[in-house]
Formats: C-alpha cells, structure tokens, sequence
C-alpha cells in the first residue's frame, strides 16, 4: 500500500481539523514529516489513509512575542527556530538544542510541533522547552486551551493529544529578564542511531552570586522528558560552587532513574555524564546569565 | 485522488498529479524524468536526494510530492542556468546556459572532488544553498552546511576546497583552476593532474547509474527474505501472490531452470531456497516477484506464506568451531584453517627478552556505497539476456547469470552501468540473477533495485575478527617471533571469504622480516549475513592487531615508536613471513621516515606525548603511529590477467576498451592517460569505454588493488601495439623506416607529412588491417601460500599519523590531523591519488570510531542507515597525503596499487593516539567512548555490548 492515499494541503486550524475528523480512514496530522513518513515507511506505525499537512498554516508558522511571552509556532521549521533572534536572545536553550537536530536539510522541514508530539524522552528540543517553562497551547474544535508542556506527556512516545480532534497550536516562554538565562549540553556517540546519550538544559534566574530560580530537564531519564526537581531543589538559593554542584549531581542520582540502552549507553555511563553535563551546563547558563546582566 | 497541482521546475512551470504516497524524489525522477536527482537511503539519512524547495536545500525522498504545489524547485539539472551573476533570481534555463557548468559544477570536476559521483549532486545542490545565504562560507560553515551529505568516496577535504574555490570564483569572476599535484617524475601526460572524464555527467545530473534506466514493458521485481537466520524451509505458498492483479511472475527455487547456487569461488549460496533447504541468514531469498509497479511487487511479497522448522542459530565463529555446533553447510562449519609457517617458533621466543600476548577484536563493516544495488533484465528480439548492472567482477556475473538461466554464457550479455560506489560490496551477486530469471518467465524488462534495508541485509560485508598475537622481541627491539590466532566470521556463504581471511593472515606480523613466525586462522562459517571483499580485505583488520602491539612493545621496551619500526620494518632483501624475498619496491622505511619527520615538524620533539588543550584541562590531545601494507594483485598463484583492447575510431579518437569497473577510484583517468601517453596526445583524445561482456575483453575482477597494475599493463601493452601496426602500416604505404613514423602532438608525423589520427584510421581501413589492437597481459606469476616462491608480485607499503582529541569526562573522541604517506611505485593520475587517500582515510575513521554492524542471535539490528553510520564531513581530519613512489618494475610506468592500502593504518594510528593522549589501550573496535570514559573516571563499565567471542 502507498504511505498514504490523500494529501490534504490544511489552509487554517478549522480546515485542518475538519479534515482529520472528516478523514474515511486512519488520519494524522503532518508538519515536517521528517520523523512520522519514516515511522510509516518502516512499518513502525500503523497505516494512514489520509495525512493533514499542517506545514503551511499560518497561525503554526507565526514566531513573536505575545505580551511578556514568546510563541514559537508549532509548524515553525527547526531552521527558523534557530536563527530567530527572539529565541536567541529569550530561549538560548532552545535555539541550541533545535541546532544539533539532524543535519540542516531536515532543520528545513523538521518543527518543533513534530519533535513535542512525537513524545520521545530525550527530544532535544522539548528538553530545552521543560526548562525554559514552556507551556503548550493546543486547539480542538471545541476550545483552544494551554497547559504546561510537561502535563502532556503520558509515555514514551505516547502524549495525551487525541490524535483525530487536537492540534499543537505552538508554545509560549516567559520573555527572559535580567539575570536569566539558559544553556543545552547534549553527548552523542558515534555509532547508531543518531539519540541523545544524554541530553539537558538549565534555565536559572541569577541574583548577584547566588541562583534564586532554576529549572532542569535531562533526557533520557525516565519514560518521558524529565526534570530534575531534588537538583533544582539544592540549587535554588545557592551559590555556584564545587559544593553545591555536588549536592545537585548527587540529587539527580539519586532522584531519577537512568537506564541501559541497548547498543547506546549504560545506566552507569549516563549516571556518569549527568555529573559532567551537570557542571558544563549549569556553568554556562551561570556565566550567560551574569553576562548578560551587565 | 490524484488532483492536479502546478509546480515550476527549473523554472519551468508544470502541472502534475502527485499520486498517493509519492515523495518529490520520486515525481522528480519518474513523472518528470529528472534522473540527476538520486535516492541513497530513502530515510532521511544520506543527503543524496537533496533539491532546493524555495530556496532551501530539502531531502526529497522524504519531503511528500504532494506538498511541492505552488513551489520553485532546483534540482542538478537546472544548476547551469543559475548564472552565478543573476543567482537567487530563479531564471530558467536556456540552451546556451544549460550547456555550460555552474561554478560549483566547475570547481567539483576541476578540484577532483568527484570520485563515484552518485552523492555529488546532492552535494552539489546543498553547496548551492549555502553560497546562496553565504557567499563565502567558512569551512566550519561547509561543515555544518554538508553535515548530513554523506559522500563514502569520502573526498570531503576536496568537497571543501572546491566549494571555496566556487565562491571565490563566482565573487571575482575568475576562472577556477583546480590543484596542479603531480608525480615527482612526471612524463607528458601519465603523472600529471588530469580531469576525470565522466566527471562532466557526474556533476551536470547526466550520469546514469542502473535505476536511471527504463525499458517500455519494464516490471519490477521485489524479493521475498527468510527473516529468519537458520531454519529449514518447510512449505512455501505463492498462488495468492500469482493470482493478485498486476503480478507477472512468481518464482522459486522450483522454476530456476539451471543451477541453483553461485558463489564467485565456492558455488555455495542458494539464489532462491527451496522447499526442505536450509535458510542460513535472514537475507536469503525464497522467492521472487515481477509485477506492473513496484508497489504491487512488494504486496504480493506479503501474500507468498513461508513455512519454516526454526533451528538455532551458529553466530559466532569460535562457536562455530565447537564440535557440536549444528553444520550449517554439508562439508561442516570450516570455511578454511589458513597456517602461515616460517622459522621455527619456539626458538623465536626462546631468542625473545620480552614476550606479549593481547586479544583483539573488530566489528563487521557494511560498505555503505550509497547507490543501492539494481539491475535491470531484458530479452532481446534475438532471445539474448541483457543485464545492466553497476557490477566489480562483469564476466563473472555472466558467469552466474549464464548458469542460473542454463543457458550458455554467450546468451547473456551484462552492460556495466555507473557505479555508485562498491568497495568490494559489489562483487558478488545481488539482483543479477532474480532479475534475469524473471526476465526470461515473463520476457518482459525487469528491474530489481534494492532498497537501503535490504542492501544492509544482503550484500557480504567486512569479517569480524578474533585476533590474538604472541610477540616476542629482544631489547633492541628486533622481532625474534610472532604468532597469531585468528577468527574469521565468513557468515552464511563463502563469497570471498577464504581469500580474504588468508590475506589477513599472511599480513597478521605486521610489515616487519620477523624470523619465526606461525599463523593460524579458522574462516568459519555462521548464520550471520555474508561476509566478504571490502577495501583492506583482511588486512584493516590484522593491522589493527599487529600494530597496536607494535606500540605496546614500544611501551614496554620505553622505545621509541618510530624506531622500533624502523628496526624491523621490511626492505630490499628482507624475507617476508610467506617466504618471498622482496627484490624491488619496497617504500615502507621512506613511508615512515616522511611521516615522522612531519609530525615532528607539526608537534615538536615529542609528538607522541598526552598535550593539555589550553583553556580545556579535560581535553588530551597526541598522535599516534602506525605502517601497512597490501599486495597488488590476486596472488597466491591465482592466474591474474587482463585483456585491453585499443581502437582508433573513425572521428580520430582512440576507444581504449576493457570490462574493469570503475567504481569511482578513478580507473578511466588511468588508462586514459595510458594510451594517451602511449600515443604522444592529449587525454581528450581517448575515450574509455568499461564492463560491456559484448563490446570489451575481460579485464578480471576490481578487486586487490589490481586494475591499475594490470589492466593498466593491458592497455598499455594494447595501445603499444597499435601503435606499431599503425607504424607498419604506414611505412609500407609510404616507403619509409618505421622508426621514422612518429606519433606527435596527436598527429602521425613522417619525411614531412603530419596526417592526423582520422586520416590515419582510413589509410588502416584501405590496407585492410583493422586500426585496433587486443592485449592480454598476464600479471607475474605467483605461487600459493605454503608453497617457495613469490606470494604477491607487487606490495604497496603506507605510514600513517594521526593527532586525536579525547574528552576524559564524556570519553569522546575527535580526529585533528592525519599524515598518510603512501608508496604507489608511480603516481600516474595524481588527482585520483590524492581523493583515493582522502576517502581511505576517512573510511579508516569509520572503522576506528563509527561503524559498526550489529547482528543479534542472527537477526541484523542495524538494518537501516540510521542505525549503521559513516563517517560525515564533520568527521573530516585534516589529511596530509605524502606520495612515495618507489617504482615497481613490472607496474605500468612503475605503478602499484593503492586503493585499499590508503585506508589500512589509519585504524591502529587512531587508537594509538588514543593510547598516547589518555593512557587507554583500545582493543575492540569500533572505539567505545563509554569504555574511554569509564576507565578515566573508575566506573564500572557495561557489558551489554562487549563481543565475547571465547578462544578455542
């Protein structure tokens, strides 16, 4: 059987969830497709009838402030996300992470819609959007509602979306200021599939020589994209040294679970660069934020 | 529920119907015929596909067809037209602009960054989009522009210059002139940087590789796989699948009307098996269909049931020695106990001051050649089978083909088509035979492309191996004795296993004259997927083992690497370990004395020695050594010949002809400059035509680093020839010494007449002799091993260094610098050289630090490009490549082969670095940055994915 037997091109949100709902047989939603088609192609997900490209809407394509938020819409291309100077100067995190998914080409169709949906534990970019305190704003024919993003994910690669009445709109993050800021580590190996060993991101609220907020997130650390609360816990209100960082990376290991993966990494290698990624990106995020400041 | 859209093609508009399913690679290729866009993976992984959608560099094999509506698009085909002065205007093409090149089309012929050509266009078109945002891009901006446009020639350092040199020349409007590297003793033409004469249609999207092919009436032919690693076939079904609508033919083993195995030296693997035949890897065929399209033809697989008796699985060769392990093929598990004996073994350990002993182990290798198999059957109205396939051995495939049809091998002719890269993955069988039994069902067109999956599952691939080595050495240095155990894991069929384990036991001691040396190796068969020829053959993994000894004696004996080699290295009268007196052209002591001196020259006194990186206490940087070597030619007593033909044609060009493949190291430019310089003219003058079983002698199989020393000497000897019946012919007509019939600038020059070539051709057709020559040139005879004599006629000899960087925290590793000196006896077509050593580096990395197939209990789990990597641009060390030409007598101009001995040091260089930079001493490849990290850091280390074959 071909991929799917119709296209359909949605020009806005109704006509694209009339579309789903209208659809004769199984019907998803398409953005960049970089992760879905391959999914179908591989047998990796069950048959469609009908896919609705959500690419050219163009509510999903908008990037601007919205009051004291950025929205980042959910079919913006990964590329966009990257060079935009409203991520960078307000969600460095984000524009980091969104550079180290796949190679340019699929930065030019890949969105950040596709990498939140598709619901993976360590999705660079939803790791970066957890600690920047992202919230998602969806649509339904019903209402259009926002929620934190962490509240949508129920598994790994399972998100409480319904698949044939719900659309990811895009996502709101608090304008940065003065004293914030946030920074993404990621390790790869070599070898096999391009996943993260292990990623984070830190965003964190510097006030003279102390942390007065901070927000972690590290995938893969569970079944789905995780914070590490108990770290952010000792941190907050803590100086930036070698005896805080000890506390936190003890924190994270003994609050989260990391797995072997087969042919990727061991629990005992990830444990390991939860320390290292620990440092490098809290130090980043440290030093932007009192770069920044000045 | 096709509905019409517009779209503008090369600025063109056009209407199409996107049909259900279709990507833009596939409406580009099929429904507008724009071929120049290539499908490598189909997964989003290798870049191949890649076209400019509204400016932006997509992959099309993934972007939905249907999505292009209302869009501009730019594929190869309409590169040209971009006149670089009116770039990003997006006007169309005309026939004037369309016959020239676009500076980035120029710059990638003249550079030589051209090798197989199938990636370039992607690679062309991805350079486009980055010059159209950056116009002078920085080299970290090309890498991370083309960090996803995979090219396995792996010419990235050239990719790199040629796309600076494109911007520089559309900034200043100057034209582009390429690299002028040279032979050290160049002659007028043979040494001298040449273009590549299909380089032209590789870089404008005009190049035809199998799939670009179409026939009318043409089927397509899917396969049906066991997927399953070792059963017994206990019933197979396929009337379901003959009865769907749209399909043509259904066969199995039953239907094939001549023999039902090949095999390039043992005939042992089943083209289809049978009912109460065994399965031996999950990539056997059971059964095969034609259909109209090939959506049906893979329907119809799904319809065709199977019934199997499971049995459990043989999957390592050290199990597969076991007495009680289950015999996977009638004469038992033992493909070939290869021994290599010299001296006395004892005594050497006796003699020894110091005597270490390690295990080594290394990873199957996929080829990754980025064209996927195809071929294409055809009955001709004659009732002749013509195959068209991108195949390295031609003759033999009508060999197989010829037998499988039971037919005589006239009967078939197979058409060597461009290949996309092979590396030795394109020996054997793979759609050859299924297509032309199809054919010969049904007498219609049949064209069987594999997918990337299946690539990954069938084609034989690089052995793993087991390799132990004992050695013992006084403290001088010198060797007194090396001995080694080898395991190699030939998977379910011999392909060409046997040999390749046998030259990865005759060089198991390393390029040294080692008094007493003893080798046993067990090639073993397993339920595993084949294994056979890739670039090393054997030898990328024995050097592994021997060489990371080397230094570990080095350690031990607190010697210098560098010294320790240069004491035992071989040289002009040395004895190797097969017994053959090396007589002439032996490099290796210049390889390593060239190497040295430029690390010395980049690192100082102590190059060797673990540098902090400033600014960054947790990265170690140092380099690394290591030296190799690799036979010219098939040795080993197989007869080694070539057969080249030479014509003058009628419009003066000389058609130089043989069936050798070109496989993107650069064979055509090789015998272009041979008969051009045979005929004292320019190589514009000569026309290479490759792999047509009707049309070109047999010039053996490209394999062993041979086709430049032997069919080089085949055409060579062919052009001469000509040359002299030309010289004859011409003196008896004009009444002159032949000695006076000079050949000149392209010109016949005699007394004071100058006729040129075409003239020349009508005075030959008026004498009645045919202006052509045919030479069968047969390479110095060799003897087996085991037996007095010469093993090998030629050996190439190679140091290399590399400078790596290790992150002691997270265990990664980087490679900055390699120096790669080769010793090719002549350097005759310096362009190739250089692009043959850049990628055999590079797939020297690939093996060191990324690549790694995995099977599991029989079952492949890296049966898709994302999970089998290569190595990107973003891998690419600088590459120093220093050519050491230590002439072979018998070698064309001197010449000896270097293809494979490019790529052989590179892996134990790397982990020696690694050694030298952090203090860990890698002994299983590929390089485990969780191992690196957890011997830094004192964790315990997992053990899920370490290979623990046991020793007999």
């Amino acid at each position: 059987m071909p991929l799917w037997q119709h296209y359909y091109l949605a020009k806005s949100i109704p006509d694209a969830l009339e579309a789903l709902a209208q659809a004769p047989g199984p019907a998803r939603i398409v953005a960049g497709g970089t992760d879905l088609l391959l999914d179908l192609g591989q047998g990796r997900h069950p048959g469609v009838h009908t896919l609705v490209d959500v690419a050219s809407i163009p509510e999903l394509r908008a990037l601007e402030t919205r009051g004291d938020q950025l929205f980042i819409g959910a079919s913006v291309p990964l590329s966009k996300v990257v060079e935009a100077p409203y991520v960078r100067d307000h969600a460095r995190a984000l524009a980091e992470a969104c550079h180290l998914i796949g190679g340019p080409q699929v930065r030019n169709t890949a969105t950040l819609g596709g990498n939140v949906g598709h619901a993976l534990p360590a999705a660079d970019g939803t790791i970066a959007l957890l600690a920047l305190g992202a919230e998602v704003e969806i649509a339904s024919s019903v209402e259009t509602r926002r929620m934190p993003l962490q509240d949508i994910f129920s598994g790994p690669g399972k998100s409480s979306l319904l698949p044939r009445e719900e659309i990811i709109l895009g996502f709101y993050v608090p304008l940065r200021k003065p004293g914030q800021a946030s920074a993404f580590r990621r390790v790869m190996r070599p070898q096999g599939v391009a996943l993260p060993t292990l990623n984070m991101a830190i965003w964190l609220h510097r006030q003279q020589r102390s942390i007065a907020a901070i927000r972690i997130s590290i995938g893969p650390a569970g079944s789905i994209p995780m914070r590490a609360r108990a770290a952010e816990e000792t941190l907050k209100g803590s100086l930036v040294n070698g005896e805080s960082l000890r506390f936190a990376q003890a924190a994270i290991l003994d609050e989260l679970h990391f797995r072997s993966s087969p042919h990727r990494a061991s629990a005992e290698y990830r444990r390991h660069l939860s320390s290292v990624l620990l440092d490098e990106t809290l130090s980043a995020a440290w030093h932007r934020a009192g770069d920044e400041d000045e | 529920m096709v509905s019409p859209m517009e779209i503008n093609v090369n600025g063109k508009n056009c209407q199409v119907g996107p049909r259900p399913g279709e990507s833009l690679a596939e409406l580009l290729r099929e429904q507008l015929g724009l071929s120049g866009t290539k499908i490598g993976c189909g997964e989003a992984e290798c870049g191949t596909c890649t076209v400019v959608v509204d400016g932006e560099p997509v992959l099309s094999c993934v972007y939905p067809a249907a999505r292009a509506a209302g869009r501009r698009i730019l594929t190869i085909e309409g590169l040209a037209g971009q006149s670089p002065l009116r770039s990003g205007s997006g006007e169309g093409t005309n026939g004037d602009q369309s016959a020239r090149l676009h500076p980035l089309q120029e710059a990638f012929v003249r550079y030589g960054a051209v090798q197989c050509g199938f990636c370039i266009p992607g690679q062309i078109m991805t350079a486009y989009a980055l010059l159209q945002r950056s116009p002078v891009p920085g080299e970290g901006e090309i890498r991370e522009a083309l960090k996803d446009t995979l090219c396995r020639c792996a010419g990235y350092p050239t990719i790199i210059q040629a796309i600076q040199a494109a911007a520089r020349s559309v900034r200043s409007g100057e034209p582009i002139v390429g690299p002028a590297y040279t032979s050290k003793t160049p002659l007028e033409v043979i040494g001298t940087s040449q273009i590549r004469p299909d380089a032209v249609e590789k870089v404008n999207g005009q190049a035809l590789f199998t799939d670009d092919l179409s026939f009318e009436g043409m089927l397509h032919a899917r396969v049906k796989r066991a997927g399953v690693p070792h059963a017994i076939v206990k019933r197979i079904e396929v009337e379901a699948a003959r009865q769907m609508v749209g399909v043509a033919a259904v066969l199995t083993a039953a239907d094939i009307p001549g023999e039902h195995h090949h095999g390039l030296v043992t005939p042992d693997w089943p083209s289809l098996v049978g009912v109460d035949e065994r399965v031996r890897t999950v990539g056997d065929a059971i059964a095969v269909v034609a259909a109209e399209t090939r959506e049906i033809a893979t329907q119809a697989l799904d319809l065709i049931e199977v019934e199997y008796e499971m049995l459990p699985p043989v999957t390592n060769p050290v199990q597969a020695r076991h007495p009680e392990a289950p015999k996977l093929h009638a004469k038992g598990n033992q493909l070939k106990h290869i021994k290599v004996r010299k001296g006395e073994l004892d005594q050497g350990f006796e003699e020894a001051d110091l005597i270490l002993e390690h295990t080594f182990q290394t990873a199957t290798d996929e080829h990754a050649f980025l064209e996927p198999e195809c071929s294409i059957a055809r009955l001709t109205p004659a009732g002749r089978m013509e195959v068209y396939v991108g195949s390295q051995i031609p003759y033999q495939d009508r060999n197989q083909i010829a037998r499988a049809l039971g037919w005589p091998e006239e009967r078939v002719r197979v058409v060597g088509m461009l290949i996309g890269g092979g590396f030795g993955g394109k020996e054997d069988i793979a759609g050859q035979i299924h297509a032309a039994l199809l054919a010969q069902a049904t007498g219609r067109p049949v064209k069987l492309l594999f997918d990337r999956h299946e690539s990954l599952l069938v084609h034989p691939k690089r052995h793993a191996t087991q390799i132990r080595v004992r050695m013992g050495a006084r403290q001088d240095g010198r060797l007194t004795a090396v001995e080694t155990e080898l395991y190699g894991d030939t998977g379910a069929y011999a392909s060409l296993g046997e040999k390749v384990m046998t030259r990865a036991t005759t060089h198991s001691a390393g390029p040294y004259e080692v008094p007493h040396v003893r080798a046993d190796c067990y090639a073993m068969y397993t339920n595993n997927p084949p294994a056979g020829a890739f670039r090393g053959f054997g030898v990328t993994q024995s050097c592994f083992a021997i060489e990371s000894m080397m230094d570990m004696l080095a350690e031990r004996l607190e010697m210098d690497p560098v010294e320790l080699r240069r004491r035992n290295a071989l040289r002009l009268g040395s004895v190797t370990n097969t017994g053959q007196t090396l007589r002439e052209s032996v490099g290796l002591l210049e390889c390593l004395e060239k190497v040295s001196e430029e690390i010395h020259r980049r690192a100082g006194d102590q190059p060797f020695a673990a540098q902090s990186v400033e600014g960054a206490p947790h990265l170690k940087r140092a380099w690394g050594l290591a030296v190799g070597y690799k036979n010219t030619g098939l040795g080993g007593g197989a007869p080694d010949k070539a057969f080249a033909e030479v014509e003058l044609c009628p419009d003066g060009i000389l058609e130089v002809r043989s069936s050798s493949a070109e496989i993107g190291q650069g064979l055509v430019t090789v015998l272009q400059l041979i008969v051009a310089q045979e005929f004292n003219t320019t190589p514009d003058w000569v026309r290479v035509l490759l792999s047509d079983t009707d049309l070109t002698p047999d010039g053996g199989p490209t394999t062993a680093s041979r086709q430049t020393f032997v069919t080089g000497n085949a055409a060579r000897g062919a052009a001469q020839a000509l040359r002299q019946a030309i010289a004859s012919t011409l003196a008896e007509r004009h009444d002159q010494p032949p000695d006076e019939i000079r050949f000149v600038e392209g010109l016949v020059q005699f007394n004071s007449h100058a006729l040129p070539m075409e003239a020349v051709q009508v005075e030959m057709q008026s004498e009645g002799r045919p202006p052509k020559a045919l030479f069968e040139y047969w390479a110095p005879a060799t003897t087996p091993l085991g037996e007095p004599g010469d093993m090998h006629f030629a050996f190439s000899f190679g140091a290399q260094a590399a400078e790596v960087e290790v992150n002691t925290l997270t265990g990664e590793v980087r490679v900055l610098q390699v120096i790669a000196a080769n010793d090719v006896g002549r350097a005759l077509n310096p362009l190739g050289l250089q692009g043959q050593v850049e990628g055999g580096v590079i797939m020297g990395l690939g093996n060191a630090l990324i690549e790694n197939f995995i099977v599991q209990d029989g079952y492949v789990v890296t049966d898709r490009l994302a999970r089998y990597r290569i190595p990107s641009i973003q891998h690419s060390p600088e590459i120093v490549s220093i050519v050491v030409e230590d002439p072979a007598s018998q070698g064309p101009y001197g010449a000896k082969g270097v293809g494979e001995l490019s790529s052989i040091p590179t892996t134990p260089a790397i982990t020696n670095a690694i050694y030298n930079a952090v203090g860990v001493r890698i002994d299983k490849l590929p390089v485990d940055q969780e191992v690196i990290a957890s011997q830094l850091a004192g964790f315990r280390p997992d053990q899920q994915s370490a290979i623990t074959w046991r020793t007999g």
